[in-house]
Order: structure tokens, then C-alpha cells, then sequence
């Protein structure tokens, strides 16, 4: 059969000027003008460096994306992953027409729909109703369309009985279920979404995701959806491409694509936390998993030294009876195992500490897992709580069940007590 | 790869035409232009007292005090038989419409960034809901300077020089040339402010200034008068033959000739479409200038 090429994505670039973009702008614009008169090529397009943000480099012009090409077909749902600033967001706004590319185009044979952001547009002075026919309207739907589906909307976002009150009356959570309600009745031939699983209560995501994949799998939408949530990735996308640094790296299917994503280098970014904005007093300041040789690392061998290290602040009122624990959980949600300590074990002044905890070796099977870290005083004050705040894999290098593959073995090898004698 | 799929839809592309204006598009979106308009609309005096009467309340004052200053102070002469308060509210009514397209136009990109910079639609839907929001407003302002003139007419003897002329079946375009005269100068204006702020401080004054040099609170024939060196400033203004237009056909005072109304109408056009292309430039890429 032949593939039906839905969208085409060809050589596609973006670049941006780093600084302070203002002053200057007039001498560099005089000097594209200049160059443009006299037939020549952009001055500035030549120069520009790939776009990895933690290294210093030379040019003031990075490229966001660069040379980008891959081709989506019909019904498609692809997942687009990468790190922060690895240009999912950039690809996504030049899909979605809110910015240009430099060089390179896209073709595609249906309308395009955004869900950059849900709520976009919404006006705190208007009611409910009022602002689903705006926000329909801005997301492209025609006056009789959104008539025709109002009903839905409406019961979708469990917002009835306020459907007729201003939007500024709305607590945050209804506005966003209002707005991803809007979002979700779009009509588009192509969907791309940014993230939106991270709204809203539980139930609702449960519903949001439920959602998409009616969308995507019994309309035969077109979705591409980015996220850095691989459980969301795996469970919706049927192909997926990683970028790194403004370049695809990996284009294929979603568990090899996955894999990829946590065995490169990228992974060492979900291995460490640190928390930007920390309280005054008792806080959680840095997460990170450890190898060894105390190196921050995602990636472990079977039988490799794991260590959870967290730094954390403690004032005199923690001391007493503050405790800190974590919760290892797998990529099926399970929790796997748990452990907590209480402070006044180990801590007698006030000051920032490390505890490095030490996983037992050989326990865990090969697989990836997400660690939850609680910081509290049992029962009476949450201090904080870190939910999936640092991912980590353990690699096949040699379980006792290596030699087969695709059974489900569980978690954790337990060190059985065997014992096979003659009858 | 398939041979149909050469049909596409649409492309993005960083090829620029010069006026790219995709008037498909725009008629595809005139649902949301209209619900623009509507949220422009009932909006704006929200939890206000007095709502939608303050529509009346600024024009009428700014005409008492106008009256009071530049004609009972000043003594400037609005035209035998013409009352100096319908003059001024002729003026202002009209001034305030362009007025109003320009600055409401003049901030599109600034004021609508974060809607801009996430969702795609047409962006020229934006200052022409505000234009159009506008038209509404001065529909309203002249129904209440049709109320004073009725008064000025039938209940006082005030008015005995004021007429209309039977040019007044043109003042639809009168209306239709300061809306895009507006509307083009705005969209230029936010263009600009995307990269160069500096626009945006003068907006506010300028406007201003330029009311002084519209012929707003006296005659053209009156500047020419007492000013005879500058006068060029005002009378090759469009605003000013615009204003002076709409008092010669509703009141019968003011300066209206074919060629002046020819060559407003070809400025006007002008300045529109110079915005529509600097508009057009600028949408594509100013999410990562502004």
C-alpha cells in the first residue's frame, strides 16, 4: 500500500540571535538590507553554531533546529522528545505558524491545530460559554461548529453549573478543564500538542489522556504530540523522533526511540534535580542518583553500586521528628520498594546535609524506574514532596534472566534460600 | 513515496511575498473577527457603574470644554448660524474614531504576544476587530450628535445657518477612509514598536499633537487666516479634510472640493496597504523579535 503523506517536513532550520535582541538590531538589519539589494546572500546565515546550551560558544546566533527532515503519515500519532531546549518547542511553534522558518519549509495536506497552550485567549470578564465560542474561534473552529458541539464541551469539562458565570470566578483547575475541553472537541486533520498532560487533577488527566487516544485512534487523526513524560510518549505514540541540540538524533519507533533518549547522554539530566526556587527554611535542595565513584548518572549495570543522594536543609524544629523518604517506582506505576529514615538518627544541629542512600546490589531487574522523595514530619507537616524527580535505568548486563527476553519477571530478584535435594 | 502527494494544502516556508494576504483565510476566520468584536464590545466597562454611557460622556464633555475655551475664551468663529457646540462634537466624534483605530491598532503585537506567540491565526483579525469595535462606538457618538443637532434645530433658534448638504450620502466613505487610515497607521506603528520601542512613547504624545494639526476645534479657513505660512501643515493633513468634509455635509460649514477628497482617499489607500505589507512582514517573525 502506498504511505499517505499527511505532513512533510524538509531541511527545515530556525535560527535565533542570542543577547540582547534590541540594541544593534538597526546596524545588523542595515546590513541584511544592504546585502539583500546587491543580490547577495544573509550575512548572518552563515554564521550560527548548533544550539547546546551549557557549553560557551563563539557566535551570537545559534541554530535551534537544523536540517530537520521527516515525513508523517495519516493517522500517525509521533512522538517528538528530546531535552530542554533541544528544539521540540521551536519545531512545534514553526508547525503551528506562530513563528517562520529561516530556511527549509513544510508541506502538509490538512489544516494544522495547536494545543501549545491550553486557555489561550480565555477573558477573565466573560462567562463560560462566552469564552468557549472565543477560544474555539481562536483555535480555528467556525461559529456553527462549536454551536453544535457546546453540549459536549460543556459535560466534557464538568463545568455546567458555572458555564454562565465570569471566568475570573473559576477556580485554576475548572479553567483548565473549560479550556482543554475546548481543545479536545478541535477538528483538525493535523493535532500538535505541548504538554498538556502536566493539568489539572488526576482524574482529569486520566480523562485528558483518554481522550487523545480516542482521538487518535478512532478518527484517525494526525497528532504529534511532545512531552517529557515517556510513560504519555509509549502509551499514545506509534513512532517517535528525538532531537538534540536542534538536530534529529533518532527517528522510529516509540520504544526504540525511548530507549535511545535514556541511553544517551541526555539521560544524565533526569538523574539530577535541583530544586530552583527552595524555601527559606527546611528544604529538599538536590536530587541525584549516583554511581560508585559518587558521578551523578542515570544509567546503571545490574550489578552496579546505586546511591540516591539527596541534600537537604534542616532547621532546629525539623530535627526532632522531620524524616525523609523515598518511594521507587516502575514505569508501570508500581511502587517497587520504600524506605525512610528519621533525622534524629543522624542529625543533631541545624545545617545542609547529604544523605546518600545506599540501594542493595543485584535487587533490582533491568528496567527503568522513578524515584519519589518526601520530606516531612510524619503525620503533622509536608515539607516536600518530589514526585518523579529523578529517573534512572538499569541496564541488562547480566541478570540470571538475560537469556530470555520479553517475559515480565517483576521488579526485584529476591535471594532465595534454594534448596533441591535427591528424594 | 507516492506520486499524489504533490497536491498539498498549504506550505510554511520563509519565502516572503510582498502582500501575502490571504483573504480566503481571513473570510474562514470572520467568526472569530466578529467574536472579537463582541469581547471588545462588553468587556470594556465591565463592573463600571454607568456602562455603556460613557460612550456619550467623553465626547460631550470634551465638546462643553472645547466650546468653552477655543470659542467663548478664544473666540474662534465656527461659521455663520452653526452652533460652536455641534461644531466641536462634529470634530471630536470623528477625530476620536481615527484616534481610536490608531491607538488600538498601534499596540496589536505587544498586547497580544502570549496569544500570538501560541496559537496561529490570521493576525490582521486583531486590529481589524478593533477598527470595526471602533465603528461601533461611533455609531453610537453619532446617533447622540444627531440628538443634539435635532435639538440645536427644532428647539432653538441657534441653528439657523446649519444645513446638510446632499453630499452627505458620501459620509459612509468618509467613515470607511479614517477607519483604514487609522487602521493602516496603527498596524505600521506596531510593527515597528515589535523591534524599536521607542514608537510607543511617541504614540501617545503624538497623537496628540496631530489632533492640533486636524482642524478638530476650528476651521481650516480660520488657520489659513491667522497662520497663512504654516498653514500647508493642516491642509495637506487628510484627517483635516476629512473632519472639514463631514462638517460641510452635516452642518454646511467647512472646506470640501474633488481633488482634496481624491487625494485623501489616495493617501489613505496608500498608507493601508504600506501597513498591510509591513504587517505582513513582521507577523511571521516577531514572536522571537518583540
Amino acid at each position: 500500500m502506498e504511505k499517505d503523506i499527511i505532513l512533510k517536513v524538509e531541511n527545515l532550520s530556525k535560527q535565533y540571535r542570542l543577547g540582547l535582541v534590541g540594541t544593534g538590531t538597526l546596524g545588523h538589519d542595515l546590513n541584511r538590507w544592504w546585502s539583500k539589494i546587491r543580490g547577495k546572500e544573509d550575512p548572518y546565515l552563515k554564521i550560527g553554531e548548533s544550539n547546546d546550551r551549557s557549553t560557551k560558544g563563539d557566535s551570537e546566533y545559534v541554530w535551534a533546529l537544523k536540517n530537520i527532515n521527516f515525513g508523517v503519515e495519516r493517522g500517525e500519532v509521533i512522538g517528538i522528545i528530546g531535552k530542554n531546549g533541544a528544539g521540540k518547542s521551536t519545531l512545534l511553534k514553526i508547525l503551528s505558524k506562530v513563528t517562520g522558518p529561516t530556511t527549509g519549509e513544510i508541506k502538509t495536506k490538512g489544516r494544522i491545530a495547536s494545543l501549545l497552550e491550553v486557555g489561550t485567549g480565555f477573558h477573565p470578564e466573560m462567562t463560560g460559554k462566552e469564552n468557549v465560542f472565543l477560544n474555539g474561534a481562536i483555535l480555528g473552529m467556525t461559529k456553527k461548529e462549536i454551536q453544535s458541539k457546546l453540549k459536549e464541551i460543556v459535560e466534557f469539562s464538568g463545568c455546567e453549573r458555572y458555564i454562565d458565570t465570569p471566568v475570573k470566578r473559576y477556580s485554576s483547575g475548572m479553567t483548565v478543564r473549560l479550556a482543554f475541553a475546548v481543545a479536545a472537541h478541535l477538528d483538525p486533520d493535523i493535532l500538535v500538542i505541548d504538554e498538556v498532560l502536566a493539568v489539572g487533577d488526576a482524574e482529569f488527566q486520566k480523562k485528558a489522556i483518554g481522550k487523545m487516544q480516542d482521538i487518535s485512534n478512532s478518527d484517525g487523526r494526525t497528532v504529534l504530540f511532545v512531552s517529557h513524560n515517556m510513560a504519555a510518549v509509549k502509551s499514545l505514540c506509534t513512532r517517535a523522533i528525538v532531537l538534540q541540540h536542534g538536530t534529529t538524533v533518532f527517528e522510529g519507533n516509540t520504544n526504540d526511540a525511548v530507549d535511545f533518549y535514556l541511553k544517551s547522554d541526555v539521560a544524565n539530566d533526569i538523574a539530577h534535580y535541583v530544586n530552583d526556587n527552595p524555601n527559606e527554611g527546611a528544604d529538599i535542595l538536590e536530587v541525584s542518583m549516583r554511581d560508585k565513584d559518587n558521578n551523578i548518572s542515570g544509567l546503571f549495570g545490574f550489578e552496579d553500586q546505586i546511591t540516591l543522594q539527596v541534600k537537604l536543609r534542616v532547621t532546629k524544629d525539623i530535627i526532632e521528628y522531620g524524616s525523609v523518604g523515598f518511594r521507587i517506582k516502575d514505569q508501570n506505576e508500581r511502587t517497587v520498594f520504600s524506605s525512610e529514615e528519621d533525622l534524629n538518627n543522624f542529625i543533631e544541629k541545624e545545617g545542609v546535609y547529604f544523605s546518600n542512600i545506599k540501594f542493595p546490589k543485584s535487587v533490582l531487574l533491568p528496567s527503568e524506574y522513578r524515584v519519589i522523595v518526601g520530606y516531612h514530619v510524619p503525620n503533622k507537616q509536608k515539607i516536600r514532596s518530589l514526585f518523579d524527580v529523578v529517573n534512572f535505568r538499569i541496564e541488562e548486563t547480566g541478570s540470571m534472566f538475560h537469556k530470555y527476553k520479553g517475559v515480565d519477571f517483576g521488579c526485584v530478584v529476591l535471594d532465595c534460600k534454594w534448596n533441591i535435594k535427591s528424594d | 513515496m507516492a506520486n499524489k502527494n504533490d497536491n498539498w494544502l498549504y506550505t510554511i516556508s520563509p519565502k516572503q511575498k510582498l502582500i501575502d494576504l490571504n483573504l480566503k483565510e481571513v473570510w474562514y476566520y470572520k467568526d472569530l473577527l466578529l467574536l472579537f468584536v463582541k469581547r471588545n464590545v462588553i468587556t470594556v466597562y465591565k463592573q463600571t457603574i454607568l456602562g455603556p454611557l460613557w460612550y456619550f460622556i467623553q465626547p460631550l464633555f470634551t465638546s462643553v470644554i472645547f466650546t468653552l475655551i477655543f470659542n467663548n475664551m478664544a473666540n474662534i468663529p465656527t461659521g455663520e448660524g452653526v452652533p460652536s457646540f455641534l461644531f466641536n462634537l462634529a470634530g471630536i466624534t470623528c477625530w476620536n474614531y481615527f484616534k481610536e483605530c490608531l491607538t488600538g491598532t498601534s499596540n496589536t503585537f505587544s498586547q497580544n504576544q502570549g496569544l500570538f506567540g501560541k496559537v496561529y491565526f490570521p493576525r490582521v483579525i486583531v486590529p481589524l476587530s478593533v477598527v470595526l469595535t471602533n465603528l461601533v462606538k461611533y455609531g453610537i457618538q453619532i446617533l447622540v450628535f444627531i440628538g443634539f443637532y435635532i435639538y440645536y434645530v427644532f428647539f432653538t433658534d441657534k441653528a439657523g445657518g446649519a444645513s446638510p448638504k446632499s453630499a452627505i450620502v458620501f459620509i459612509p466613505m468618509l467613515i470607511f477612509f479614517m477607519g483604514i487610515l487609522g487602521l493602516g497607521l496603527g498596524m505600521i506603528i506596531s510593527s515597528m514598536t515589535t523591534k524599536y520601542r521607542d514608537l510607543k512613547f511617541l504614540i501617545s504624545f503624538g497623537v496628540q499633537l496631530l489632533m492640533y494639526g486636524s482642524a478638530v476645534m476650528y476651521p481650516l479657513s480660520f488657520f489659513k487666516k491667522k497662520l497663512p505660512n504654516i498653514s500647508w501643515v493642516v491642509e495637506y493633513n487628510p484627517m483635516t479634510t476629512i473632519i472639514e468634509a463631514f462638517r460641510y455635509m452635516t452642518l454646511g460649514v467647512g472646506d470640501y472640493s474633488l481633488p482634496k477628497m481624491l487625494y485623501t482617499a489616495l493617501f489613505s489607500l496608500v498608507v493601508f496597504l504600506l501597513g498591510l505589507i509591513i504587517f505582513n512582514k513582521t507577523e511571521k517573525s516577531f514572536i522571537d523579535t518583540i
